[in-house]
C-alpha cells in the first residue's frame, strides 16, 4: 500500500477560463451587432463600416461560431479540466497536450474568425468552417480526448464520476459528427464543395446540427452541471441513481432527433416522423436532469438567496429545462408549421445559449476563479448586478422573439376572404422591426452583464495568489483492488507508444467504416428528368451566395403549405421536390425566412434590372427591406481561375457534366455572362460581363426554372 | 436517400458502441454504489473554504 501524492494543474484551468471569458464578449459582441443589423441594416453604412467583411451574411456565422466553439467551447475544457484531473484523483495525462489543445483550439478560432469575414464557408450551419480547419479541428479533438483517456486510465479512483460519462459521450459523439459532416472535396485550398447533394447533404447536415445542440451545448454542461452545482452548494446531487439514468437515456435518445429540423421539406416522411418520436421522447431524460439538478439544491434554498453562484446556476438550469421542454413541442408538426424559418426558433436556441451555456458559464466562473486564486470574489454586489442584468436581458431577448416568430408564422399563413395572402412578405417583415430592436437592447443588456463579470473576475484574480498546482494525495488504483485483478487496459497504461497506435488505428477504422459506405453510395433520390446541372456562371454564381451567407435569411423550400405554394410559386402551386435538389453540393434550403423564399425565384423574378438594382440598394426596390447592401458585387471582378476545376469536381461527386465540358466551361461561362449583360443594357445599365453580379444574377435566374420546361 | 441508411449505421454503431460501455461498467462494478461517489466529489483534500460564496 503506499500513499501516492500528486499534483493538479490549475493553469491549463485558468488559461481555459479566461479565454472563455475573451470570447464570450468578441461573440456577444457580434451578437449584438449582427441583432441591430436586422434593425438597422444600414447601422455599418452610417458609420462607414459597411464592407463585405462585415456584411450581415459573413457576421452572423462568426457570432454562432463565437458563442458555440470559442465561448461555449473554452468553457467545456475550463470545466472539464478542473473537475476531471480531481474527479480522477490524477493531475492531466500530459502537460503537453493540454498545452498543445488550448493553443490549438484558439488558432482555430482566429482562423475560424478570419476566414469567415473573408467569406470561405461551406455554407452549413456551425459547421461553416472550410476543409483545411476541419482537419486541424480533427487534430485538436483528438490531442484533447487522447489527454482526456490518458488522465482516465491513470486515474486513482476507480470509480467514473456521472460528469466523466457526460464528458465521455461529447467526445466520442462530436467526434464522428464532425467527421461524417465534413466530407468534402477540395477543389482549392480554402474552397470545398460537400459530398452529399441535396436531401442527403440536408440530412447529414441537420443529424450534425442538432447533435452539435446535444453534444456540444447540452452534454459536457450537464457533465459540468452534476460537477459544479453540488460543488457550489456543496451538497451531493439529489439522485445519483437517476444522473446514470439520465446520462445513459440522453444519449441512446439525441442521435436519432436531427430530421426534426427538416418538417414538411422533401426529405421523406418516414424519416420525418422517426426524427419526431425521438424528439418527443427526449422529454423524459431531459427533465429528468433538469429536476435532479434543482433538487440538488433540496433544503439549501437559501444559499440561492445569498450566493451569485447558485443564483445563476438556478436560472441555467430552469432555462435547460423550457428549452428542453419546448424543443419536444416544436417537434410536433403542427407546431413546426408555424414556428419553423421564423423568429421562434431563434428565441428557443437563446433560451438554451443565453440561459443555459451562459448562465451555467458564469456560475462556473464565479465559483472556480476565486477557488484558483485562493481569495473571494472581489464583488458580490457586482455579481448580482451582473445577474439581474444578464435575466433581464434573457427577457428581453426572449419574449420580443417568441412574439415576433408567432406573429410572423401566423401572417404568413393568413389569407383574406376571397383567398388571396392577406399579406406580402415585406410586410410581414417591416412589422417586425420594432421586436428586433427590444431584442438588440436584450442582447446589449447581456452583453454589459458579462463585462462587469470580467471586470469582477480579473478584480478577484489580481487580489489573490493563483495556485498552478494543487496538491493531493490518493492511493494507487491497483493497490485499491482486491486480489490485484488487472483491467484489460493496464497493458497500455504502461505503454504510450502503443497506446497512442491504438488509439489511431481506432480513428482509421472509424473513418474507414465512414469512408466506404459514402464512396459507394448509390443516388435514389426521385430524379426529374428536367432538371439540368448548373451552368458554369450559375455555379460560380451560387458560390457567390453561399459566399455572402445569403443562405443566413433566405431558404430556397417551399413546404406544402397552401400559403407557401401561392406565395413562392403562384404558376403552378407546386411545392419543393427532393429530385430538384440532386446537384446541390452543399444543399442551400436555410433554416431562417428573414428575407422571402429563393427557390422559384427565376420563375417568379427573373428581371436581371431588377437583382441588380437590388443588391446595390435593396430598399430602393423593396421599400423597408432589411437587406443588406452588396455595392461589392457590381465592382468586383469575377474569380474565373477554379471554374474548370470546379466542374470537374461536380463531375466526381456524381453531377453530369460531358466528357470534356470543363475545357469549354469558361467560354460557356462568357457567352452566358455577354448575354446578362446585353440584357441588363436593353434596360439602361451599363455594367461589364464579367463582375460577380452577373453570375450571381445568373444563379437566381436559373433558380426553379428547371421543373418548369413543360410550360414553355 | 442512401445516405440515411448510412447515417442510421454510424448511430446504431455508436449505440452498440455506447451499449457496450453500459455493460462492461455495470459488469465491472461501477455502478453498484449509487449514493456515495455523489458525496465522494464534495470531499476533495484542501476543504474549499469557499464553497459558496
Amino acid at each position: 500500500m503506499s500513499l501516492e501524492v500528486f499534483k493538479y494543474d490549475n493553469r491549463i484551468v485558468r488559461n481555459f477560463a479566461f479565454a472563455t471569458m475573451l470570447w464570450a464578449i468578441v461573440g456577444m459582441l457580434a451578437g449584438v451587432v449582427v441583432a441591430f443589423l436586422m434593425a438597422f441594416p444600414q447601422l455599418l453604412e452610417s458609420i462607414g463600416l459597411h464592407t463585405e467583411f462585415t456584411s450581415f451574411g459573413r457576421l452572423r456565422p462568426v457570432h454562432t461560431n463565437a458563442i458555440i466553439f470559442a465561448f461555449v467551447g473554452n468553457g467545456i475544457f475550463t470545466g472539464v479540466y478542473y473537475s476531471l484531473q480531481r474527479l480522477c484523483k490524477a493531475r492531466m495525462f500530459s502537460d503537453k497536450l493540454s498545452y498543445i489543445h488550448f493553443w490549438g483550439w484558439q488558432s482555430i478560432i482566429v482562423l475560424a474568425a478570419v476566414t469567415l469575414m473573408m467569406g470561405y464557408t461551406t455554407s452549413k450551419e456551425y459547421a461553416e468552417l472550410e476543409w483545411p480547419i476541419d482537419i486541424l479541428i480533427t487534430i485538436i479533438w483528438v490531442v484533447f480526448g487522447w489527454n482526456m483517456f490518458g488522465t482516465i486510465i491513470k486515474r486513482r479512483e476507480s470509480h467514473m464520476y456521472v460528469a466523466i460519462w457526460f464528458y465521455i459521450g461529447t467526445f466520442v459523439t462530436v467526434a464522428v459528427l464532425h467527421l461524417v459532416n465534413s466530407f468534402e472535396l477540395p477543389i482549392s485550398f480554402m474552397k470545398s464543395y460537400s459530398w452529399y447533394a441535396g436531401v442527403q447533404d440536408a440530412l447529414v447536415q441537420w443529424w450534425y446540427g442538432h447533435n452539435a445542440v446535444a453534444f456540444f451545448l447540452t452534454t459536457p454542461y450537464l457533465g459540468i452541471m452534476y460537477y459544479f452545482i453540488p460543488k457550489a452548494a456543496n451538497r451531493p446531487v439529489y439522485s445519483y441513481r437517476l444522473s446514470i439514468i439520465h446520462f445513459w437515456a440522453l444519449i441512446f435518445i439525441y442521435i436519432w432527433a436531427g430530421p426534426h429540423h427538416l418538417l414538411y421539406t422533401a426529405l421523406p416522411d418516414w424519416a420525418q416522423s422517426l426524427g419526431v418520436v425521438f424528439s418527443v421522447m427526449l422529454i423524459a431524460p431531459s427533465w429528468g436532469g433538469m429536476i435532479n439538478g434543482l433538487l440538488t439544491l433540496r433544503g439549501a434554498w437559501d444559499k440561492v438567496k445569498t450566493s451569485p453562484v447558485l443564483k445563476f446556476m438556478v436560472v441555467a438550469v430552469t432555462c435547460y429545462g423550457m428549452a428542453t421542454f419546448e424543443g419536444p413541442m416544436l417537434s410536433l408538426k403542427n407546431v413546426n408549421a408555424i414556428a419553423h424559418y421564423t423568429d421562434w426558433i431563434v428565441a428557443h436556441v437563446h433560451v438554451g445559449g443565453l440561459g443555459w451555456n451562459g448562465f451555467l458559464t458564469f456560475g462556473m466562473l464565479y465559483w472556480l476563479i476565486p477557488v484558483l486564486f485562493r481569495t473571494e470574489l472581489h464583488s458580490k454586489k457586482l455579481a448580482n448586478t451582473h445577474f439581474w442584468l444578464g435575466t433581464l436581458g434573457i427577457l428581453l431577448y426572449a419574449i420580443p422573439m417568441y412574439w415576433a416568430g408567432f406573429t410572423q408564422g401566423e401572417m404568413w399563413k393568413e389569407f383574406t376572404a376571397t383567398g388571396q395572402l392577406k399579406y406580402g412578405f415585406l410586410e410581414t417583415v417591416t412589422n417586425l422591426v420594432p421586436f428586433y430592436i427590444l431584442r438588440g437592447i436584450g442582447g446589449l443588456f447581456y452583453l454589459s452583464g458579462a463585462i462587469v463579470m470580467v471586470y469582477n473576475l480579473i478584480k478577484t484574480a489580481k487580489q489573490g495568489s493563483f495556485e498552478e498546482e494543487t496538491e493531493a494525495q490518493a492511493l494507487a488504483l491497483k493497490d485499491q483492488e482486491e486480489h490485484g485483478a488487472k483491467h484489460w487496459h493496464s497493458w497500455f497504461e504502461k505503454r504510450p507508444t502503443q497506446m497512442l497506435i491504438g488509439s489511431l488505428v481506432v480513428v482509421l477504422i472509424g473513418g474507414l467504416v465512414e469512408m466506404v459506405p459514402t464512396f459507394l453510395v448509390e443516388e435514389n433520390v426521385p430524379t426529374i428528368a428536367s432538371v439540368k446541372p448548373y451552368s458554369p456562371l450559375q455555379l460560380e454564381g451560387r458560390d457567390l451566395y453561399i459566399k455572402e451567407g445569403c443562405n443566413s435569411c433566405h431558404s430556397q423550400m417551399i413546404r406544402p403549405f397552401r400559403s407557401e405554394v401561392l406565395r413562392y410559386d403562384p404558376q403552378d402551386l407546386e411545392y419543393s421536390k427532393a429530385g430538384e435538389f440532386v446537384y446541390d453540393h452543399p444543399f442551400l434550403w436555410g433554416s431562417k425566412r428573414t428575407g422571402p423564399d429563393l427557390a422559384r425565384e427565376g420563375v417568379t423574378n427573373p428581371d436581371a434590372k431588377w437583382h441588380y438594382v437590388h443588391m446595390l440598394d435593396p430598399r430602393s426596390t423593396s421599400e423597408g427591406s432589411i437587406m443588406p447592401a452588396y455595392p461589392w458585387l457590381l465592382e468586383k471582378q469575377l474569380d474565373t481561375s477554379k471554374t474548370r476545376d470546379k466542374i470537374t469536381a461536380m463531375r466526381t461527386l456524381g453531377v453530369p457534366y460531358p466528357e470534356g465540358f470543363e475545357e469549354i466551361a469558361l467560354d460557356s461561362l462568357q457567352r452566358e455572362a455577354q448575354g446578362i449583360a446585353n440584357e441588363l443594357k436593353k434596360s439602361q445599365i451599363n455594367t461589364y460581363a464579367d463582375r460577380e453580379i452577373i453570375a450571381l444574377i445568373a444563379y437566381l435566374k436559373k433558380l426553379g426554372t428547371d421543373i418548369k420546361v413543360k410550360d414553355k | 436517400m442512401n445516405v440515411i441508411i448510412i447515417l442510421i449505421g454510424i448511430s446504431i454503431v455508436l449505440a452498440v458502441l455506447f451499449l457496450t460501455a453500459f455493460v462492461l461498467a455495470i459488469k465491472s462494478g461501477q455502478f453498484d454504489d449509487n449514493h456515495s461517489p455523489s458525496i465522494r466529489i464534495l470531499l476533495d483534500e484542501k476543504q474549499n473554504k469557499n464553497t459558496s460564496n
